[in-house]
């Protein structure tokens, strides 16, 4: 941490500060980790240290990728009487054995490697805070994880930092039937949560592909988008209260049940979307829909994209309230899934494809909206082939097809994912333009995503990782985006791979203004370190 | 020959959906509760469908049995290709106590009455699972019969038919007129395309009621209890 902060970069305009990147190569050679305390790592650690900065090092080993690993921040090391202390508190709980560690190592997409050698499990929001109190203490990092199903890299550890799960907090606290509200633990299943409600005619707002395996608290953590963010709005405004436990292990009870509460500032909304870097969620309560009586899903094809934006407006005229999601794919896609996941075309090949969600109280109603709306869309010749589900089996068949293609995807090669916001009608432009770009250095390209709410998944694949790959990828796609003033990350969060690309959708004033609130918060810097900040910020 | 199939569809209590015991125990909650056609009849509709692409047969008239909903089972089978309906109207007590030897009469009649030369069923419904109405149709009828059939291949006015048993696969030569029962493997029913969707809005669905046909739908059977399999106990390492 001293030597990188002794470099007095300044703060610049986007590009330049990635340039600045050449200067820290040449020196970060020289530093080392200091340790005071008996390590509890063995010798080999540095060899593993080693190997996960060649696993984030750029191709020729001169210039560092700015989506690489910075060097360890110099975090005390985890000793013996550290691990009596865990055990103490948590019997059982406390986990060393490295078979059992390593899942959490890794991340769900199989890209990033850490080294941590604890996991911890607490079970309550008293055990978290302890386990903080005494990390602060001791200035040992903690990386907060949940369902690590994280796509950039901010789930798992960089180095050896303690890894504290919240997988047995999965606990639901209370549900009020008349309001709606649930109050549970932040390491429920979100899939759990949807079923526990759907049992009592409630619907989680929030519902994504990774929902068997992520937790409510981490999808707080990344403020999570998902599938139905067009009808039901954001994790901002459905989440009503957080427990937290903040670095040095004060617990922080903003858990309110209220749906208006204007009194002071509004505490939470800062720990959405702060990725475990500001504190560790330990109970949401969340704000949920009725469970709609009638849910139809339809599946349609369109041959240009213009037409599928057409589609859309029709879409938003003829089916307005009902409408609960609006999502595409394109023929890469379906290629993928029919491929590797041997999933077959419902439909006729068509360059895109759509998936419509309604949701409403009336099937009868709901079905003569739909009827309108597909009628006007076949005889205007916007859709060239479509189908309709009613029915839960086939329901989920439709979905699987849009679900399922990140899973397709990691099935193709080594993927490399860019999650963007871009203005509507300029989405699939990026698709087309990386394309030509990339030529015949990519085995595939694909585009998919929540297109009603402005979200493009841009996903390259490639047979095994190659860094001259991705250096043609990044920093193109990046300056496109920014040249339309869109998102560089519009819902996965910036995590580890994308901290330092912060600038290219957001002022260096704004940036340091972030800096300033972790700093006040986390004065040590012990919450998910190398994460979401970029790495220039005096810290 | 004329041609003709009948195809039996059956509306049941979705397969996706997590069934409740009613509190006075006589039955399954099925208000409010997503019904959709039976999986098998599903797939009975899709051979025959696919039988008609192949221009082996002339026509497919979809029937099913039971109160006003049912109508959209048929409109289902209707929108996979199937090219009218036949609502036999059955609802309240008599469709509570509705079962596969009512329809079985029905069904033969039916058949009779429209002078059909294949009657395609499901082997069996997810809610009853009783696999006894397409063999007390052919019985009724005197007709052969292939069960869990997962080939049919038409030849001449005969049927070459896989069934599949216990033991494997049987191989059966049947003549027609035949009722076939449909069994998991005999293939994929397709999903129903838009243009038919619409087209199947147009189709024509005619409703009758059983006294109509002659049948008789009181029914030799009582349900005493139903009950929820018993709660499984946690295990012990």
């Amino acid at each position: 941490m001293a030597g990188l902060l002794k470099r007095a970069l300044r703060l610049r305009t986007a590009l330049r500060c990635l340039c600045d990147y050449n200067m820290l190569s040449r020196s970060t050679a020289t530093l080392s980790p200091v340790d005071f305390h008996s390590p509890f790592l063995t010798c080999s650690s540095e060899q593993v240290l080693a190997s996960t900065r060649k696993l984030h090092a750029g191709a020729d080993g001169s210039k560092v990728s700015p989506s690489a690993a910075p060097e360890r921040l110099p975090f005390c090391r985890v000793t013996e009487e550290d691990l009596a202390f865990f055990r103490k508190i948590l019997a059982g709980r406390t986990i060393v054995d490295p078979d059992l560690v390593e899942p959490s190592n890794v991340d769900w997409l199989k890209s990033v490697r850490g080294s941590s050698e604890v996991l911890l499990r607490p079970q309550t929001t008293e055990e978290v805070s302890q386990i903080l109190s005494y990390c602060n203490s001791r200035n040992l990092a903690v990386n907060p994880q949940g369902g690590n199903t994280g796509l950039v890299g901010g789930s798992v550890p960089v180095y050896d930092e303690i890894i504290l799960s919240t997988s047995l907090m999965n606990k639901i606290l209370n549900f009020d039937s008349i309001s709606g509200v649930l109050t549970c633990q932040a390491g429920c299943v979100l899939e759990n949560l949807s079923f526990y409600l759907e049992e009592r005619d409630y619907i989680m707002p929030l519902d994504l592909g990774a929902k068997g395996s992520c937790q409510i608290g981490g999808n707080v953590a990344t403020n999570a988008g998902g599938l139905r963010l067009l009808r039901y709005g954001s994790l901002h405004g459905t989440v009503l209260g957080l427990e937290l436990v903040l670095a040095d292990g004060q617990v922080l009870d903003c858990l309110s049940t209220l749906r208006k509460d204007n009194t002071g500032y509004d505490l939470k909304q800062l720990f959405i979307g702060s990725e475990g870097t500001l504190g560790v969620i330990t109970a949401v309560s969340i704000l949920c829909p009725r469970k709609p009586k009638s849910v139809n899903v339809v599946f349609l094809g369109c041959e240009t994209f213009e037409q599928l934006l057409k589609t859309f407006q029709l879409c938003k005229s003829m089916l307005g309230e009902i409408l609960s999601a609006f999502e595409f794919l394109d023929s890469e896609c379906m290629r993928l899934l029919n491929t590797h996941l041997k999933l077959p075309n419902p439909i006729s090949d068509c360059p895109f494809y759509i998936v419509i969600e309604t949701s409403g109280s009336d099937p009868t109603h709901d079905a003569q909206k739909l009827h309108n709306f597909l009628e006007e869309a076949m005889t205007s010749s916007l859709v060239s082939d479509g189908t309709v589900a009613t029915e839960e089996a086939k329901i989920k068949a439709l979905w699987s097809l849009r679900e399922r293609v990140t899973e397709a995807l990691t099935h193709d090669g080594f993927t490399y994912k860019y999650d963007i916001s871009l203005p509507v009608e300029r989405i699939y432009q990026l698709v087309t333009d990386m394309r030509k770009h990339l030529g015949n250095r990519a085995k595939s390209v694909v585009g998919y995503g929540h297109v009603g709410d402005g979200n493009l998944h841009l996903n390259v694949t490639s047979p095994s990782k190659d860094p001259a790959l991705l250096a043609a990828i990044e920093p193109f796609v990046y300056e496109w985006t920014a040249s339309c003033r869109g998102s560089i990350s519009a819902e996965h969060g910036l995590g580890l791979k994308k901290r330092n690309y912060i600038y290219y959708s957001k002022q260096s004033q704004a940036v340091a203004l972030m800096g300033n609130i972790k700093a006040m918060l986390d004065p040590k810097g012990i919450l998910n370190p190398y994460k979401t900040l970029p790495d220039n910020l005096k810290q | 020959m004329s041609g003709r199939v009948l195809v039996g569809v059956k509306r049941v209590i979705d397969y996706a959906v997590k069934i409740r015991v009613k509190p006075d125990n006589t039955g399954v909650v099925t208000d409010g509760v997503k019904h959709s056609m039976n999986p098998f009849c599903e797939i009975a509709v899709e051979e025959a469908v696919k039988l008609k692409e192949k221009k082996l047969i002339k026509e497919v008239v979809a029937v099913s049995c039971g109160p006003q909903q049912s109508q959209e089972t048929i409109r289902t089978a209707l929108a996979m290709g199937a090219d009218r309906g036949i609502h036999v109207d059955v609802s309240g007590k008599d469709y509570e106590n509705l079962g596969p030897l009512q329809v079985s009469k029905i069904l033969a009649a039916l058949a009779k009455q429209e002078d059909a030369q294949l009657i395609l069923l499901g082997k069996q419904a997810i809610d009853d699972d009783c696999n006894q109405t397409g063999q007390m149709t052919a019985a009724l009828l005197d007709w052969p019969q292939g069960t869990f059939a997962s080939e049919v291949s038409l030849e001449g006015d005969k049927i070459n038919l896989v069934r599949e048993i216990d033991g494997g696969l049987e191989h059966i030569k049947i003549n027609t007129p035949a009722v076939i029962t449909a069994d998991l493997r005999l293939n994929t029913p397709r999903y129903a395309t838009l243009p038919n969707i619409m087209k199947a809005k147009k189709k024509k669905i005619v409703t009758v009621k059983p006294a109509d046909l002659g049948v008789d739908v009181t029914s030799r059977l009582e349900v005493l209890k139903v009950e929820e399999p018993p709660q499984r106990q946690a295990g012990r390492v």
